[in-house]
């Protein structure tokens, strides 16, 4: 485990935050378990890596890859509310349809290249390479990806934050957390439902599309895949290390942030050990997910052993 | 002004379990009527709030409230004019929310959602005189979460948070049978005090038939879909728990039959 492997582990956090706020959204603020995520990962990467090369400037092309995500969010939060099918069906549903739209949008290709002027471009030409000298330049790459991932983590937390205390963020969070009460409130939950899904799928399609331009240095038809465990991997490591019930919305969005940049860091040391491919990273993943999920039963597990030995332990003293 | 019209509603309608559970049933509710409902298991009561908040779709008859014709309007926008406090305590709230933030979503109830903010500072002055009205000690926990509030103080805020904006109609369906007895009649005497001290129109579905004679000013007792006994003013404060029973024999032809009641 080496200085470089962290930071490059930090590198790619910090761009995967992103789709981590967006899963923290779907599955906590709202309550729904929404299965898009897979497919609006690479959509976002694929409408903006496409429109990069043809010559689109790149903040527009990415602007674009986050209203096709949001309009994503949108056809699922359609299936949910309106046709009333199960949202994890839903999600998948929608899913199954991008990969399709996706193969189209990449012209039949499996992979399309950044070939034209991108983000990374943009903030290289901002953070010149000539700063770094001799071992210092293999960092260069990572100080884009952090400088950018970070400039977005903290908009996107402080516009979150804005929005969701609002009387139409309140909205949102109060049909997440009780539907019924909602609707007895006067609020649309289906309207705040598919609003809050295409915020989330815009979120995921942004991580997409700046994880292809500056991780992949390319979009991938298949690089959805697992994503759905990647973010609520980071999102249950954020909650456990960070998150008690009182804390506010700002510090929990935060935390889940935090929480990716943990994940992808354990993941890039991990895979240093010798024998463990990249291709373990997957069943790495789960069963990070499996162990986080499963720490409550530990938890009350080990307080009912203490609490019977106690108790074991006073009937021997009497 | 609250009129119902030749109600009906079947539930599993053309299957074997099919149930016409509101059968032709007529109301009118006239502004400031306190009404207690009460009837026995499975009479329709629940039904028949359900139907007039829009949770329940009604097969055919009319619902009016205040001039305008409510039959189809969705639940949404009716609760923009009624307010309800469900039977389970749970229901009510936001549990992940600040106690100030469920009510400011109350405050809200009746306009639309815009990105102005969720709450104004000075709102917390309104919520902190209204929560002090409680007894409960809750004015100076605005920003505990509802989620850690015994079920009693839940329901007394979800009450504040269906009149805290005056609606035109008030449905409480077994609001405190939930709750233990001495909570039960905190809240109840809360819910007395808030429809008289805003002049509110509503309806209360009990099971304690002591409830439904001391309070309010008339009641209505229900059976097999039907308003079987709807008795008001002087005439029902002289009621007692016998006659109320007796009366519900006489006229329905059989036994009072609410697992509920025979419990209190
Ligand atoms: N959604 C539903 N689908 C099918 N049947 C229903 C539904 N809701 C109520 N019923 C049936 O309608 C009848 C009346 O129910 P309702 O809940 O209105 O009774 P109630 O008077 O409130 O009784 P209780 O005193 O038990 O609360 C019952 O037989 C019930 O099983
Ligand atoms: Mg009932």
């Amino acid at each position: 485990m080496s200085i470089a492997t962290i930071v490059s582990g930090v590198a790619q956090g910090v761009l995967w935050a992103i789709l981590t706020v967006g899963v923290y959204l779907s599955f906590r603020v709202l309550d729904v378990a929404d299965l898009t995520v897979e497919g609006t990962f690479p959509l976002g990467a694929a409408v903006s890596v496409v429109l990069i090369n043809k010559g689109m400037n790149p903040l527009l092309a990415v602007l674009i890859a986050v209203l096709v995500g949001m309009l994503a969010g949108v056809v699922t939060g359609t299936l949910i509310t309106v046709f009333k099918i199960p949202p994890i069906l839903s999600g998948i549903l929608t899913m199954i349809a991008l990969y399709s739209v996706n193969i189209r949008i990449m012209s039949d290709k499996a992979t399309v290249s950044v070939a034209g002027s991108s983000i990374k471009d943009l903030i290289a030409s901002l953070i010149k390479k000539d700063l770094f000298s001799g071992d210092l330049t293999k960092y260069y790459p990572y100080v884009l990806s952090i400088t950018t991932g970070f400039i977005c983590c903290a908009l996107i937390v402080a516009v979150l934050y804005l929005f969701f205390g609002t009387e139409l963020g309140s909205a949102v969070r109060a049909t997440g957390s009780n539907p019924v009460m909602a609707r007895a409130m006067g609020i649309q939950t289906n309207l705040m439902i598919i609003l809050g899904l295409a915020i989330s799928n815009g979120l995921i399609a942004l991580s997409g599309s700046l994880i292809a331009q500056f991780d992949y240095g390319s979009a991938l038809v298949n690089m959805g895949q697992g994503t759905i465990v990647i973010g609520l991997a980071s999102v249950i490591i954020g909650e456990v290390l960070f998150i008690h019930k009182e804390h506010s919305f700002a510090y929990k969005c935060g935390a889940v942030v935090a929480g990716a940049v943990i994940y992808r860091t354990i993941i890039a040391c991990a895979l240093t050990i010798p024998g463990l491919k990249a291709t373990d990273l997957k069943l790495i993943t789960a069963i990070i997910v499996a162990v986080a999920l499963a720490l409550p039963v530990f938890k009350t597990r080990a307080a009912d052993v203490k609490k019977r030995r106690t108790n074991l332990g006073e009937a021997q003293g009497c | 002004m609250l009129t119902v019209t030749n109600l009906n509603k079947t539930f599993n309608a053309g299957t074997v379990n099919e149930k016409h559970v509101i059968k032709d049933l007529s109301l009118t509710v006239n502004d400031g009527d306190f009404i207690t409902i009460i009837g026995s298991n499975g009479a329709g009561k629940s039904t028949l709030l359900n139907l007039i908040s829009g949770n329940v779709p009604v097969d055919s008859g009319r619902i009016n409230l205040g001039g305008t014709d409510i039959t189809y309007q969705s639940d949404v926008k009716r609760a923009k004019r009624i307010g309800r406090v469900f039977q389970d305590p749970m229901m009510g709230t936001s549990p992940d929310m600040w106690i100030e933030e469920n009510l400011a979503l109350a405050y809200r109830r009746t306009g639309r959602h815009t990105l102005r903010w969720g709450i104004k500072p000075q709102e917390r002055e309104t919520y902190r005189a209204a929560l002090a009205q409680l007894n409960l000690g809750l004015e100076d926990r605005l920003q505990s979460k509802v989620g850690l509030l015994s079920g009693g103080q839940r329901q007394a805020v979800t009450l504040l948070m269906a009149t805290l904006q005056k609606p035109e109609l008030l449905l409480l369906d077994e609001h405190t049978a939930a709750l233990d007895p001495k909570t039960a009649a905190t809240v109840l005497t809360l819910s007395d005090q808030i429809i008289k001290e805003h002049n509110l129109t509503a309806l209360m579905v009990t099971h304690n038939m002591q409830n439904a004679i001391d309070y309010g000013n008339r009641l209505i007792m229900m059976h097999d879909g039907r308003i079987i006994f709807d008795i008001a003013g002087e005439e029902k404060k002289k009621l007692t728990v016998e006659a109320l029973l007796q009366k519900f024999e006489e006229i329905s032809g059989s036994e009072f039959a609410n697992d509920r009641a025979l419990l209190s």
